[in-house]
C-alpha cells in the first residue's frame, strides 16, 4: 500500500515492473529498490540473525544494517534498501533452513543460547577430537552469510582502472555538494563520489554514483568501487563528506521486526511514500519531530520518550514470533508495531582514521570525532562531529531478554559482560573475542554502543578506552571487483598456430606456452636421432651486448673467459651469483669484436636482462644490453640429417670442415636472414636458427616440407627432455636448485677462478677449497624402473640425495637419470639405491654421457 | 604498499610499477674473507629508517635507480641514476 505521492518521492508511478521474490513475483515501481518494493507488497521480515536465527526487519534504510541482505540474481549478501528493482530479478532468502517465516534454525534462539556463548567455538566441539569432521560439517553449513555457486563461472568483467582528480570529495549530501561547487568553481577538476543515497542532479563535475569509496590508503591512494569498475583515485586534496551514523539505543528486544531508526522510517515514508507501521512509539531526543512525520503518513503515535541523560532507565521491547507488539518504558506499556529509535548520531570517521587522523573521544557530544587531519585530507560537514543534536543515551536500557550490542553477530549485552569477566577488558581485544564491529555494517551500527557499554560495565570513560583501528574495506566489495579483470597471462611464439594445427599438446614454461609433444614423444626422438626434428625454440631468452667493454662485461657476469672467444664462435656459459649459486645458463656467441649474443633459458629471459642492467647501472661499463627475445623466433634442427636439409636451403657451406660445431653464421635460410648455431643441446649434430619473428611460420613451413622427404619430425619438450638427458645436458630449474653451485654440477671446466673478478668468484673460491657437499651425476637403474622426479637416494638405509631428472631412453633401452649424491659416490659405477613406489631399486653412477659420450655424432 | 615513487626519467608512478630490489650494499674490493663474503652476499643493516635501496621500474621504462626511503613512513626522499664512478 502507498501513500498519496510525497513531496521527495523517488519512484514513478506511471511505470511499474515485476521480480521474483523467493520464487513469488512482487509487483514495483521504478524506482523503488528491492526493500522498498518487498516493503509495500506487506513483508516486514527481510532476514535471518547470524547465530540465532531471528526474524529480522528493515532497520536503517540506507545501506548499513545487515537486516535486509538478500541473494539476488546468485549474487549473495546484496543490500536489498540500496538495490534497485529490476524487472525479472531473482532474489532469495539467505541464511535460513525452510522459509524467512518458518526459518528451522531459529530454534537456536531458543534453546542454544545458553550453549552458544560468546566464543563457544574456542571451547566446545574439542572432544572427541574424531569426532571433529562431524562438527567441523556442522559448523561450515551453520556459520556465514549467503551461499556462493562453487561451479559459478565469470558472469561479467572487472576492471581496474587508474584516475585523477585535483579534488576527490567522498560523499555527496549537501556539505559534500557545497565543497564540490566550490572546488569546481575555482577552477579546479572535481570528482565527486556518492553512495546514491544523495540525489545529486546535474553538476559541473564528475559525479561517479552509486559508487563507495572503500578506503584511503597510503598515498592518499582512494579505491572507488564503482559497481563493475574500481578506479584507483590519486587526489591532490581529499574531502571526506561522509557524514553521520544514526545510533541505535540497547535494549531488550532491540532487534524485534518493527524496531527502526529515525532515519529508516522518514526514508520509507519520504522517498518510497510508504507507511512504516500503523501504531508507533518514538524513543528519541527530539522525538517530537520525528512524531510529525510519522503522523503525516498516517501512522498513530502511541507515545513519545525523550531520550536524556536521566531517563527513562528501563526499556523493554516484547514480540509475537519476532514481531514488535508492545514496549515497556520505566513499567509503561503501550502497544505498537513501530518503535522509532534515535540514539544520536556518530560521525562516520572511517576513512579520516584510515588517512591518518586522531579519533578522540568529545564528552560534551557524546561522540568520536576525528581530529589532526594528514596534509591533503580534510573533513566536510557533519563528519566533523560539530554539529546536530546531541544525545547522552544511557549504555544499556535493563530490564528482561535478548538485549543486542551488535546485530551482524548476534553479540548480546550479555556476552559482552561475559568478555569482560574472562578478562577481555581492553577494547581491542574484546573486538576480536566478540566479533563485535566485525559484521557486514564494520561497526557502522554497534562501534558507538559497544564502546558505550564497555565503559558503562567496567566505569572506566570513553575517552580511556579509546577505539577500535578503522580498517579498509569502508564499503563491502565484491571479491571479483579486487581481482579485476580475469587475467592468465601466455605468451605464445610466433609459431604458436602451427603447433596447434598439428594437434600439438601445450605446457606452460613460465608464461609461455610450449609444445609438450605432438603426441608420440618416443617417435620424435627416434626422429632425431636416426633422421631430422624440428623444435621451437623461440622461448629462449636473446639479449645483444654491444659496445667497447662488452666482453670485459661478460667476463665479469660469467664464471667462462670470453677474451679469447673468436668472432664467429659460441660457447656454453652459466651464470651465478655472488653467493656462487646458479641462476641461468645459456649460449654466448660472438657475432664481431665488439657484439655478443647471450641466450638465456626460456623463463630466465627477463631476470637474466635485468640482471645484466642491474651490475651495468653498479659498473657503468661502455656496453649497451637489449632484449630481443620478443622480435626474434628460433628453431633448432637436429638429427644426423640437419646438414642436408638446412644445405638446400642456403648457399652458406654447411659442411663440417666449413661450418664447424659451436660456430656461430650468419646466413640466409629459406631466404630468410638467420643468425645460424651449430650447437647441440640434444646431442646430434643441429643447427640452432634465430631469424626475425614475423617470419616465423613461413621458416618452419618451409623446413617442414622440404624435410618430409629426410623424414622430418617436429618434436617437443617431452622428447627434448629425453634427448638431452641421454647427454647428460643439465636444465636450470629442474636439475639445480638455488642451492646449486657450478663446481658440484660438474662444470669446474668453466670456472675461471685465475679472473681478476666475476660474480660469484670469491664463493666459488671458497667451496673450491671446502670440497664439493654433492654432486650431480648420472644414474642407470638396474631394473629399469623410471623414478620420479625428487625421488630418494638412499645410502646404508638413509637418504643421501635425489634425483633431479629420470626418463626411459629408448635408444639405451634402460632407464636412465640425474641425481645429486653424496660427492664420495660420484664415481663412475658406484653403486646406489633409489626408492621407486616405495622400494629400493639398485642403480649405478655414470658419469659420462649415456649417448654418444664422446660427442661425435654432435660434431659431426 | 600504495605510496608514489619518483623515476628519474618518468617521473612520479604508482610504486606497483617498480620492482624493489634491496639495500644498497657494498661489494668487497678484493678476495674477502669468507666472513666477509658472508656478510657481503647474507647480512643486510634493515634499518628502521632512511635506507639507500635499488629499484628497478619494470612495467615502465626498465630504468634502475637508488632511492633513498624511510622504511618507517615509506616517505622516499630522493631517487637518482646511479653514478657509476662513484665506488659502490
Amino acid at each position: 500500500m502507498r501513500l498519496p505521492p510525497q513531496p521527495q518521492e523517488r519512484v514513478n508511478r506511471e511505470r511499474s515492473l515485476a521480480f521474483l521474490f523467493e520464487g513469488e513475483p512482487v509487483q514495483a515501481f521504478e524506482g523503488d529498490t528491492i526493500a522498498s518494493a518487498l516493503f509495500a507488497s506487506g513483508r516486514r521480515i527481510f532476514s535471518r540473525s547470524f547465530k540465532y536465527h531471528r526474524p529480522r526487519g528493515l532497520l536503517c534504510c540506507s545501506g548499513h544494517c545487515p537486516n535486509c541482505l538478500v541473494e539476488v540474481d546468485g549474487v549473495p549478501t546484496v543490500r536489498a534498501c540500496m538495490e534497485p528493482a529490476r524487472q525479472g530479478a531473482q532474489v532469495k532468502a539467505q541464511n535460513v533452513l525452510g522459509s524467512l517465516d518458518r526459518d528451522l534454525m531459529s530454534v537456536v534462539d531458543k534453546i542454544g543460547g545458553p550453549f552458544l556463548p560468546v566464543g563457544f567455538y574456542y571451547r566446545t566441539m574439542m572432544r572427541p577430537r574424531r569426532a571433529w569432521p562431524l562438527y567441523e560439517r556442522f559448523l561450515r553449513s551453520a556459520a556465514g552469510l549467503g551461499r556462493i555457486d562453487k561451479h559459478g563461472k565469470r558472469t561479467h568483467r572487472f576492471d581496474t582502472e587508474h584516475r585523477r582528480a585535483e579534488v576527490l570529495v567522498i560523499g555527496g549530501g549537501s556539505s559534500g555538494l557545497a565543497a564540490a561547487h566550490e572546488a569546481a568553481d575555482a577552477g579546479r577538476q572535481v570528482v565527486l563520489v556518492d553512495d546514491g543515497l544523495a540525489e545529486v542532479g546535474p553538476a559541473p563535475f564528475e559525479v561517479l554514483s552509486p559508487a563507495r569509496a572503500i578506503g584511503i590508503y597510503e598515498g592518499g591512494l582512494v579505491p572507488v568501487d564503482a559497481g563493475n569498475v574500481l578506479y584507483r583515485f590519486r587526489a591532490e586534496r581529499i574531502v571526506v563528506a561522509t557524514g553521520t551514523i544514526e545510533q541505535p539505543l540497547l535494549f531488550p528486544g532491540n532487534d524485534l521486526v518493527g524496531v527502526m531508526l529515525s532515519g529508516g522510517a522518514r526514508r520509507l515514508i519520504d522517498r518510497w511514500s510508504l507507511r512504516p507501521g500503523e501504531r508507533a512509539v518514538v524513543l528519541a531526543a527530539g522525538g517530537e519531530a520525528i512524531a510529525v512525520d510519522l503522523r503525516r503518513a498516517g501512522t498513530e503515535i502511541g507515545r513519545v520518550f525523550e531520550i536524556g541523560d536521566q531517563a527513562p532507565k528501563e526499556i523493554v521491547a516484547r514480540g509475537r514470533k519476532g514481531r514488535l507488539s508492545s514496549v515497556a518504558v520505566d513499567g509503561e506499556k503501550v502497544e505498537c508495531d513501530l518503535l522509532v529509535m534515535s540514539g544520536g548520531r556518530q560521525p562516520a570517521y572511517s576513512l579520516l582514521a584510515q588517512a591518518g587522523a586522531r579519533i578522540e573521544y568529545d564528552p560534551a557530544r557524546g561522540i568520536f570525532v576525528p581530529r589532526a587531519l594528514p596534509a591533503g585530507v580534510e573533513a566536510a560537514g557533519s563528519v566533523t562531529g560539530e554539529r546536530g543534536p546531541v544525545v547522552h543515551p544511557a549504555p544499556a536500557y535493563s530490564g528482561k531478554g535478548k538485549c543486542f550490542v551488535c546485530i551482524c553477530e548476534d553479540v548480546t549485552r550479555k556476552d559482552v559482560q561475559r568478555a569482560l569477566a574472562e578478562g577481555f577488558d581492553s577494547i581491542e581485544l574484546a573486538k576480536r573475542y566478540t566479533a563485535v564491529t566485525m559484521g557486514p555494517c564494520q561497526g557502522r551500527l554497534c562501534h558507538l554502543p559497544s564502546i558505550r557499554l564497555f565503559a558503562g560495565e567496567t566505569g572506566r570513560g570513553l575517552g580511556a578506552l579509546g577505539t577500535t583501528t578503522a580498517r579498509p574495506p569502508w564499503a563491502p566489495v565484491s571479491l571479483g571487483l579486487l581481482a579485476g579483470r580475469g587475467h592468465e597471462p601466455a605468451r605464445r611464439t610466433s609459431i604458436h598456430h602451427r603447433h596447434e594445427e598439428l594437434g600439438a599438446r601445450m605446457m606452460w614454461t613460465g608464461d609461455w606456452r610450449r609444445v609438450h609433444s605432438y603426441g608420440d614423444p618416443a617417435a620424435e626422438v627416434r626422429a632425431v636421432h636416426e633422421a631430422v626434428g624440428v623444435i621451437d625454440v623461440s622461448t629462449l631468452g636473446k639479449l645483444l651486448v654491444r659496445g667497447p667493454d662488452a666482453v670485459a662485461f661478460l667476463e665479469r657476469l660469467y664464471p667462462n673467459r670470453f677474451a679469447d672467444l673468436r668472432v664467429g664462435r659460441v660457447r656454453y656459459g652459466v651464470l651465478g651469483t655472488d653467493a656462487g649459486r646458479i641462476m641461468d645458463d645459456g649460449t654466448i656467441g660472438r657475432l664481431a669484436e665488439e657484439e655478443l649474443y647471450v641466450t638465456t633459458t626460456s623463463t630466465g629471459a627477463e631476470v637474466v636482462f635485468e640482471w645484466f642492467q642491474w651490475w651495468n647501472a653498479v659498473w657503468g661499463f661502455d656496453v649497451e644490453v637489449a632484449n630481443l627475445t620478443g622480435a626474434l623466433a628460433a628453431v633448432n634442427v637436429a638429427g644426423p640429417r640437419a646438414r642436408e636439409l638446412v644445405g638446400q636451403l642456403t648457399s652458406l657451406d654447411c659442411s663440417a670442415e666449413a661450418f664447424k660445431y659451436l660456430d656461430a653464421k650468419r646466413a640466409q635460410v629459406g631466404g630468410v636472414p638467420c643468425l645460424a648455431l651449430r650447437i647441440g643441446f640434444v646431442g646430434e649434430l643441429g643447427y640452432e636458427l634465430h631469424f626475425p619473428s614475423s617470419y616465423g611460420e613461413y621458416l618452419w613451413d618451409t623446413l617442414l616440407e622440404r624435410g618430409a622427404d629426410l623424414g622430418i619430425r617436429p618434436f617437443g619438450l617431452e622428447a627434448q627432455r629425453i634427448l638431452r638427458l641421454e647427454k647428460q645436458h643439465i636444465i636450470v630449474g629442474q636439475d639445480t636448485d638455488s642451492e646449486s653451485n657450478t663446481l658440484d654440477a660438474n662444470m669446474a671446466w668453466m670456472v675461471k677462478l685465475d679472473k681478476d673478478d666475476f660474480v660469484g668468484k670469491w664463493a666459488l673460491e671458497h667451496m673450491h677449497e671446502r670440497g664439493a657437499r654433492e654432486r650431480l651425476v648420472g644414474f642407470e637403474m638396474e631394473n629399469g624402473a623410471v623414478p620420479a622426479e625428487g625421488g630418494q637416494i638412499v645410502v646404508d638405509g638413509r637418504p643421501a640425495g635425489r634425483v633431479t631428472s629420470a626418463r626411459h631412453s629408448e635408444a639405451l633401452g634402460k632407464a636412465i637419470g640425474l641425481a645429486w649424491v653424496p660427492p664420495e659416490l660420484a664415481e663412475e659405477g658406484a653403486r646406489i639405491q633409489i626408492r621407486v613406489d616405495g622400494r629400493l631399486e639398485q642403480a649405478s653412477v655414470r658419469l659420462r654421457p649415456f649417448y654418444d659420450p664422446e660427442g661425435e655424432r654432435v660434431r659431426s | 604498499m600504495s605510496f608514489l615513487l619518483q623515476c628519474p626519467r618518468c617521473g612520479p608512478r604508482d610504486v606497483n610499477e617498480f620492482v624493489y630490489a634491496g639495500e644498497v650494499s657494498l661489494r668487497p674490493k678484493r678476495s674477502p674473507t669468507l666472513e666477509e663474503l658472508t656478510a657481503y652476499v647474507y647480512l643486510r643493516r634493515n634499518v628502521a629508517g632512511i635506507q639507500r635501496e635499488w629499484w628497478f621500474h619494470r612495467f615502465g621504462c626498465e630504468l634502475w635507480f637508488q632511492a633513498e626511503r624511510d622504511t618507517r613512513t615509506n616517505e622516499v626522499l630522493t631517487t637518482e641514476l646511479v653514478d657509476s664512478n662513484r665506488q659502490l
